[in-house]
Order: structure tokens, then sequence, then C-alpha cells
């Protein structure tokens, strides 16, 4: 149970590490301000490998945490025990996870969303993303967790 | 400079009764399907055998457009690292047509190859392919680059920060950049974008109004053709077969909404066209955005894959208690 635990927050860690890298990565920034320039992070600049890595990121933070999801309502832990910063976390991940769903959707072929939608989609998906970095960064400052 | 414009007057004169003529039967025609045919895309075709290089099209197209060309305001605010940003002003060079500029969206392409043994020469006229699926405006961070539902795309230049993305991942660097001038000035300019992209829109403001696009109605020698998609498809298979030619553009980058007709070989024009900076080739192009809908089906496994371990573990877990 307690290696499982870790192993999943060295998932979410590593998972949440490379997708906003990669997600920030979608804007034209590493190259303007040197990142990529840095050995090692050349790929940055590079926007379809940047897209790529962003959609198996997405892929691996989705399966974590349905797989959480379902784990908790198996065992029946209990909606109480989580904290309100958990709870805080859980409802931005969600509208992360919708949010960039439908940008995929909106990416495949013929898909036409209105003009108005994508800017929408775009700008929620950035904030809720700034969102999650201030919210992680405090939960790991103050060491709260996600459950009592 | 001087030599083109004459070339074009003495052209003009030439040619108009020629081109009233069009305006009247076929591009009018036309201009009343494609008010009415709304779910198919948009497609142009271009019969290359028929282009005399007049750049009618070329000075149509900068006519129809001006209103959109960006009127910079200088001196453009200093950004930074300088290194990193290079201005790109084009305002004081508006009447370059040699190339893509911010102001000039279409331009005539010289090439030359061998057809039965005889060496031909062809002029191309050349702008954005209004891809099927465009990178340009899927991979817009901010929702600039828009794709109407005829297929068309379009960046809006009220909303566009300059980043150049869009020509980046576009597999013809066809958007190109206008410093000191979008929304990024009022937003932080000496930290984030640089002016605003420009590229053919397919005169969708035209389109709207169910006329055809301007580079279209002009040409005096009916070069292109617009419709639904399967129609001119059908059309440049059946030119193509009547001129023992090529066809360029109906499946590059995974198909694109222009396709060209050619007497010659795309890989011999390719060799003999000048390409480089506004000067698009015309190499095979593999479909950019493949990977992308690949990786997405896959996302569909995710939801699957999280609830079958967590099934796997509860099913683990209630056998060991029961043992
Ligand atoms: S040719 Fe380039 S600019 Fe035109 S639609 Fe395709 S990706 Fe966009
Ligand atoms: S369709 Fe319109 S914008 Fe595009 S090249 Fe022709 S005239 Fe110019
Ligand atoms: S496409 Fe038509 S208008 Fe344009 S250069 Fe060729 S012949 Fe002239």
């Amino acid at each position: 149970m307690k290696t499982t635990g870790k192993l999943r927050g060295y998932i979410y860690a590593v998972t949440l590490f490379f997708i906003t890298l990669s997600g920030f990565g979608q804007m034209p920034i590493f190259k303007r301000y040197y990142i990529a320039d840095i050995p090692g992070l050349g790929w940055l600049a590079q926007f379809y490998v940047t897209h790529i890595i962003h959609y198996i990121a997405a892929t691996v933070l989705i399966a974590l945490v349905i797989y959480i999801l379902f784990d908790f309502i198996f065992n029946r832990s209990g909606l109480n025990r989580i904290t309100g910063s958990g709870y805080f976390k859980i409802v931005i991940l969600t509208g992360l996870i919708v949010s960039g769903g439908l940008m995929v959707i909106k990416n495949l072929s013929n898909i036409h969303f209105g003009h108005n939608s994508i800017i929408v989609l775009d700008l929620v998906h950035l904030s809720l993303c700034m969102m999650l970095l201030c919210v992680s960064l405090y939960t790991l400052i103050r060491k709260k967790r996600w459950v009592n | 400079m001087t030599s083109k414009i004459s070339r074009r007057a003495f052209l003009k004169g030439s040619i108009t009764a020629a081109g009233s003529v069009a305006a009247t039967t076929g591009i009018a025609r036309a201009a009343k399907s494609i008010t009415h045919e709304t779910k198919e895309p948009l497609v142009t075709l271009l019969d290359i055998s028929k282009c005399i290089g007049c750049e009618e099209c070329v000075y149509a197209c900068q006519e129809a457009n001006t209103d959109k060309y960006p009127e910079p305001q200088k001196p453009f605010p200093k950004m930074y690292p300088t290194s990193k940003v290079p201005v790109q002003d084009w305002s004081d060079k508006r009447d370059v047509t040699d190339r893509l500029t911010p102001y000039n969206w279409l331009y005539i392409q010289n090439a030359s190859g061998m057809v039965n043994g005889e060496e031909i020469e062809l002029t191309i006229p050349r702008r954005c392919m209004h891809c099927e699926n465009p990178p340009c405006v899927k991979l817009c961070p901010w929702g600039a680059a828009k794709q109407e539902e005829n297929g068309l795309s379009r960046i809006d230049s009220d909303i566009c920060l300059g980043g150049s993305k869009c020509k980046t991942v576009c597999p013809w660097d066809i958007p190109e950049r206008q410093t000191g001038t979008g929304i990024y000035l009022d937003l932080l300019p000496s930290l984030a974008g640089n002016g605003v992209m420009y590229k053919c829109d397919r005169c969708y403001n035209r389109l709207e109004e169910g006329e055809v696009p301007a580079c279209i109605e002009a040409c005096p020698e009916d070069v292109q053709t617009i419709g639904p998609r399967s129609e001119i498809l059908k059309k440049a298979h059946a030119l193509a077969k009547e001129m023992n030619g090529y066809i360029y553009g109906e499946h590059e980058n995974g198909g694109t909404n222009t396709i060209y007709v050619s007497p010659v070989p795309f890989e011999q024009l390719n060799k003999s066209i000048e390409t480089g900076k506004g000067k698009p080739h015309l190499d095979k192009v593999k479909n950019l955005m493949a990977d992308g809908t690949n990786f997405a089906k896959a996302m569909l496994i995710a939801p699957i894959a999280g609830l079958a371990a967590a099934f796997g573990k509860f099913y683990l877990s209630s056998k060991e208690d029961n043992q």
C-alpha cells in the first residue's frame, strides 16, 4: 500500500513536470529566452516534439487520475479524508483534463470549433495550469497532503 | 519593378475583354455554387500549363486586401533579447512581388522542366495551400489562426502576437511577419510578441459575399477554378489525364485545399524553382499532424488502463483478504 502510494506520487510528479514543460513549449518562448540553447533542451523549441510529449504526458496523467479515482471508489476510502487543498487540486485537474481533451478533439482533421470557443479553451487551459502550479507549490512548501 | 509594371499595364489593356467575359460566365457560376455549397471544403484547382505569369492575380490580391495590410507604428518598441527577436519590417517594401511578404500574399514562381524532350518554362502562382488539417491553425497557442468550415485558414490580425509559430510549423513556411503592429503593443511589447503574421486568407470576406477570391477573378487565362472538394478533385484528375500531367497538393501534408496540375513532374519543377525566404518549395510533404492524431487515438486507452489497474489492485487485495 505504502509503496504504491509512493510510486503514484513519483509518477504524478514526473508527469506534472513534463506536461508543464511541454505545455509551455506550445508557446514560442523557449527559443526566445535561450532555454532551448541549453544542451539537452533543444527539443523544447521543436513544436511537433513538445506537442507529442504533451499528449503522452496527458495520457499518463489521465490514466493515473482514473486509477486513483476508482481506487478510491473500490476501497470506499471516504470523501471526507480529502483535504481542502486536495479538493482544490482535483477541481483544477478536472478542468485541465476536460479543456485539454476538448483541445485534442479540436486538433483532429475536419473538426471545427467556433473561433471564440478555441480562444476561451486556450485561456482556460493556461489559467488552470498556472493555478495548479501555484497551489502545488503551496502544498509542497506547507507539506499539505491530498488526504488526511 | 518598372518592367513588371509596364508589362502588367500592357497585359491589362489587352486582356480586359477576356477577363470580363470570364467574370460573367464561369466565375459567376462558381461564385453562385460557392454560396450554395456549405458542407464540403472549397478547393482551388490551378492549371499551371495555362499560367502566363502576367501577375494580374498578384496585383488583384494586393488591391483586394489592402485594407487588411498592417500600418505599423514606428519606431518599433525595443524587444528583448535583441539577438533573438528579429525586427521584420516590410512596410517600406510594399511593392515587392517576387516573394511572399506581409504585403504580398501571392507571387509567381518561375520554373522549367522537360516535356517530350522539350524544355518548357512555367510560371506558378504560389500562396498558402489551405491545408485540410492546418498545423498553423491547430498549433497556434492563442487561437489567432483560424480555419473556417469551408476549409480556408486565416490569421486574425487582432489576436496574433507575431510569435511566428505558425510559420515554423507550416511545411511551406508561408506566414510572413510584420513587426510593430497588433495586440502585443498593448501587452508587454518588449518581452512577448513581435507583430502579426500575414498570409493569404482566401479572400474570406469576398467568399462570404458570394464572390470568388480576387486572384481567381482577375486571371485572364482562367488558371484557377474554385469549387467543392469532390468536384475539383474529379476535375483535377481529368485534367491531369488529359495533359498527361501531375498533381500536387492532393496528399501533401495529409491533403490541402489547393490542387496544382502540371505537365511537368513536380520533382522536376521543385529542382528548377528558387526557394528560400518567402519562396516555398514544391517538395513532397508528409502529414505533419498525423502523429498527433495517432497519439490522440491512443489517449482513449488511458481511462480504460486506469480503470483496469484500479480494478486489478482491488481484485488482488480482496483475494488476499479472503485468504
Ligand atoms: S500552407 Fe502553411 S499557412 Fe497555409 S494552411 Fe497549411 S500550414 Fe497553414
Ligand atoms: S485568395 Fe485572396 S488573399 Fe489569397 S492569394 Fe488569392 S487574392 Fe490573395
Ligand atoms: S495565375 Fe493568371 S493572373 Fe496569375 S500570373 Fe498566371 S495567368 Fe496571370
